[in-house]
């Protein structure tokens, strides 16, 4: 998938472990889509719990309505556990963007898929402090590769979410723009 | 001209936000997932626009609440799911038999018991037709889009005061989460239903006048009319009462006050080829995959037509034989074991045509696919 072939209707789908941000990831891609105008759907799963288990948020983002909320064979999987990306890796399209947290997802396949495989945690925590920061720095970087949301709506998004946070926010968003451009693919060193 | 934004809103805030535009005033509630969004949204903008917000004891006390609220002039409601509706049952019956106006949304969840908390299910279809002990029907309205989760609390809370009578908006875990740009309509353009008050002399005041007439003046404790409440069969007053022609009267305006309205309280949707030979009736978010099945069908030069109800309860008997009797195949899909799909047999099952009734059940908390239901359409083709 390329930012000159966007087919009309992407599904995305951010997946986890509860705690790791994937809701909030999902909340702010869906309003970045609304305010760029486009259909959007989010929706999510997740256990009992509100820390640990897998958690999973779903986004749907197309020019025409929607009408079945869950994506089922994903443009683009984001992947922050070992879990998680045995789960729905056999769900991404062929031609479809992977991007896995190598701090948690040891065990993965080269394939005709575009892989981007970072330390997405460890990234957070050394140039910003904190893990807490993972999503976002993932939900950038995915924006940037696919261009499923145009920046500037994504940045409107982070802003709209937490606006106490968006300084920090923002400053997490520039990184992973920055990892997304400097990116060097395939990753096969990580073989 | 600037077009309205529009908004990125979660089903629950949505039906939540439908319930204050209503007029909702008085909202008591216990929270239990997935509904608990709406007590939260209650318990933040009721306070703030002047009206009342209770965190109650159970759900027991949450249905009592809002009937008391409601005697009092309020448009009340409350939110519920799963067990939380199990225990409301009792109070429901006491609101439609004492005919107070009120709304309770259930949010369902995977039963029975504490089942499937977070997950969606649509097993509750018949137990909002008889979430009551005695003879008395119901009203039920369920929607398959965050607008219409916003839309149809309006008509839920409208219904319940031109009816006298509880009304239940169902939803379920997926679509109570989900979230999709909605645009709003303006207040001024949102119809609203308020209660009448009395203006006669007191002592003509009849709290269950014997005609039909559901917008009659309702009075309000302390309004200075005076009547009875009790859950006891009654007369025209509300007293108790055991005579055979008192009771039978007012049983029989219980059940006319739906029967003989059908035309103004459902609401169905057609989506697709009404001249397809194949057509699926389906609720709410299940009827969102029917209709991705429908385009994907489409696609393929197949036709088929969806028949989706707004209105679940009073069932829409005509519109099933209207749209589905000359139908060679049915698909019901539905997250339950066979809810609809009773229904469904019981209207077209007298018709001498032959057709099949093709049954597509999922109960693992999961949502049905366009392609399970795809997937049916051709195996039993």
């Amino acid at each position: 998938m390329s930012k000159s072939e966007k087919p009309q209707k992407l599904e995305v789908r951010l997946s986890g472990s509860g705690g790791q941000g994937l809701l909030t990831a999902g909340l702010i891609l869906s309003q970045a889509g609304a305010l760029q105008g486009l259909n959007v759907t989010q929706t999510q799963s997740y256990g009992a719990a509100s820390r640990g288990g897998s958690s999973r948020s779903d986004v749907i983002i197309s020019d025409e309505p929607i009408f079945y909320p869950e994506a089922t064979r994903f443009d683009a999987l984001v992947a922050l556990t070992q879990e998680s990306y045995d789960k729905f890796n056999p769900n991404l399209r062929e031609e479809g963007v992977l991007i896995i947290d190598t701090v948690f997802v040891k065990n993965y396949t080269i394939s005709s898929q575009d892989i981007y495989a970072l330390p997405f945690t460890q990234i957070a925590m050394e140039k910003l402090g904190t893990s807490l920061f993972t999503n976002i720095i993932a939900l950038s970087f995915l924006v940037k590769v696919t261009g499923i949301v145009t920046d500037k709506y994504l940045k409107e998004a982070i802003k709209d979410f937490k606006p106490e946070f968006a300084e920090s926010n923002i400053k997490a968003m520039k990184l992973a723009f920055k990892l997304a451009e400097e990116y060097d693919q395939p990753a096969q060193e990580k073989l | 001209m600037e077009r309205k934004k529009p908004v990125l809103m979660q089903g629950n805030e949505a039906v939540a936000r439908g319930a204050v535009d209503a007029g909702i005033n008085f909202f008591a509630g216990y929270p239990i997932t997935p509904s608990t969004e709406i007590t939260e949204f209650m318990s933040r903008e009721l306070p703030r626009r002047g009206g009342v917000f209770l965190q109650m004891e159970d759900e027991i006390a949450s249905i009592a609440a809002i009937i008391g609220a409601s005697l009092a002039g309020a448009k009340s409601m409350t939110a519920t799911s799963g067990p939380g509706i199990s225990l409301m049952a009792e109070g429901i019956g006491y609101a439609k038999m004492i005919e107070q106006p009120c709304v309770v949304v259930n949010v369902m969840r995977g039963g029975p018991s504490t089942g499937l908390p977070t997950q969606p299910s649509q097993a509750d279809i018949q137990q909002a037709r008889w979430c009551n002990h005695g003879d008395a029907p119901a009203i039920a309205l369920y929607p398959s889009s965050v607008l219409e989760c916003y839309e149809l609390t309006i008509r839920a809370v409208n219904l319940a005061e031109k009816y006298r009578t509880c009304v239940m908006v169902l939803s379920d875990a997926m679509l109570g989460h989900m979230r999709e740009p909605v645009n709003l309509p303006d207040l001024e353009h949102v119809n609203i239903i308020e209660r009448i008050k009395p203006t006669i002399p007191p002592e003509w005041y009849k709290h269950y006048p014997d005609n039909a007439k559901y917008r009659a003046p309702l009075a309000s404790f302390g309004d200075g009319y005076r009547f009875h409440v009790t859950g006891l069969a009654h007369d025209d007053l509300g007293f108790p009462t055991t005579r055979p022609d008192e009771v039978d009267r007012m049983m029989k305006r219980l059940k006319n006050k739906i029967s003989q309205n059908i035309e103004d309280l459902v609401q169905v949707e057609l989506f697709g080829d009404e001249s397809a030979r194949i057509a699926i009736f389906a609720a709410g978010i299940t009827a969102r995959a029917a209709k991705a099945a429908i385009e994907i069908a489409h696609q393929h030069g197949k036709k088929l037509l969806l028949v989706r109800p707004l209105t679940i309860w009073p069932f829409p008997d005509e519109a099933v034989h209207t749209y589905l009797s000359d139908k060679k195949m049915i698909i019901v899909p539905e997250l339950n074991q066979g809810q609809l799909s009773i229904e469904i047999k019981r209207i077209l099952g007298k018709s001498k045509k032959t057709r099949k009734i093709v049954e597509v059940h999922k109960v693992t908390g999961e949502l049905i696919t366009p392609e399970e239901i795809l997937k049916a359409m051709k195996e039993d083709n």
